[in-house]
């Protein structure tokens, strides 16, 4: 029911994949130890691909708000890449689109950071 | 209550896991009610985001405190309440989630999304104190109809 995350390192860029549901409880908390942990070992580059995500709730989207601001306020860039037609919708509603940087696909986002 | 009135009526518990089979559930009334399938993701997301509500703020967490759903399918609409025994709250005293004020703040978007995805939200005090939030989503035009009775269909020949 929940998420699956995993990270993989693409031309020193992290690219975290994220497959299942970002919602209140474990899927949050599970976001936020991974950046935590990300930006203990000093990566900053991150791209978050959302390409699985079908389904976020609120509390799913104050995560990514607040690890956006997290990894920004360590020098660090977080970015999104290949949203779902539901969140596109969502993060369009609730004017997010302004905040994240989004990328289509995951080679444009971690070709933008260099 | 008219013979076209259907309900679902069920109590939860105050614990996270009660967020998913609350929205389960709320699936399947959508299902029955003739919503498509855009329609059902934002009747199951409203409907989770005033559960997560009466978990957080109402019940505080509180497993003594349960958390009552009603699903009540109308010729014309579905209406869902959630009730909670917390403090209450006002709508009007909620603050925009989209200006600059509040647009990088980490929660403060679930009422809005509720707004955003059903035709009606209303917050009322409970007879006995908590809050009672009341969503309703009216059936499209190209609704399948199965909130209407038989006799209903008929008149409509
Ligand atoms: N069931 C409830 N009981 C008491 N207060 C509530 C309830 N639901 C919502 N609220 C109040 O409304 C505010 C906004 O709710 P919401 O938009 O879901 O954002 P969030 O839950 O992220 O704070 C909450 O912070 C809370 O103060
Ligand atoms: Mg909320």
């Amino acid at each position: 029911m929940s998420v699956k995350i995993n990270k993989r390192e693409v031309g020193g860029v992290t690219v975290v994949d994220l497959s299942g549901r970002l919602t209140l409880g474990d899927a949050s908390a599970q976001l936020r130890e991974t950046l935590r942990e990300l930006l203990n070992q000093g990566q900053k580059k991150i791209v978050l691909n959302l390409g699985q995500v079908g389904y976020i709730d609120s509390s799913g989207l104050g995560e990514l708000v607040s690890g956006f601001t997290t990894v920004k306020n360590q020098g660090g860039q977080l970015k999104l890449a290949n949203l779902t037609q539901k969140v596109n919708d969502l993060l369009t509603i609730t004017k997010l689109y302004t905040v994240f940087e989004v990328h289509n696909d995951e080679t444009a986002a971690v070709q933008s950071f260099s | 209550m008219s013979p076209e009135t259907r309900r679902v009526e069920m109590t939860l518990e105050t614990k996270i896991e009660s967020m998913d089979l609350g929205e389960e559930v709320a699936r399947r009334v959508a299902a029955t009610a003739g919503f498509d399938e855009d329609e059902r993701h934002k009747i199951c997301m409203a409907v989770r985001e005033c559960l997560i509500n009466a978990l957080q703020h109402g019940n505080r967490y509180d497993p003594r405190k349960p958390i009552g759903v009603t699903f009540t399918l109308l010729p014309d609409r579905l209406m869902v309440q959630v009730r909670d025994q917390g403090p209450g709250f006002d709508l009007a005293g909620i603050p925009d989630p989209l200006s600059d004020e509040h647009l990088l703040k980490s929660s403060g978007r679930g009422l809005f999304l509720v707004r955003c995805f059903m035709d009606e939200l209303m917050v009322e005090s409970g007879r006995n104190g908590g809050a009672v939030v009341t969503m309703i989503k009216r059936y499209s035009s190209n609704h399948r109809g199965a909130g209407e009775s038989e006799a209903e269909k008929e008149k409509q020949r």
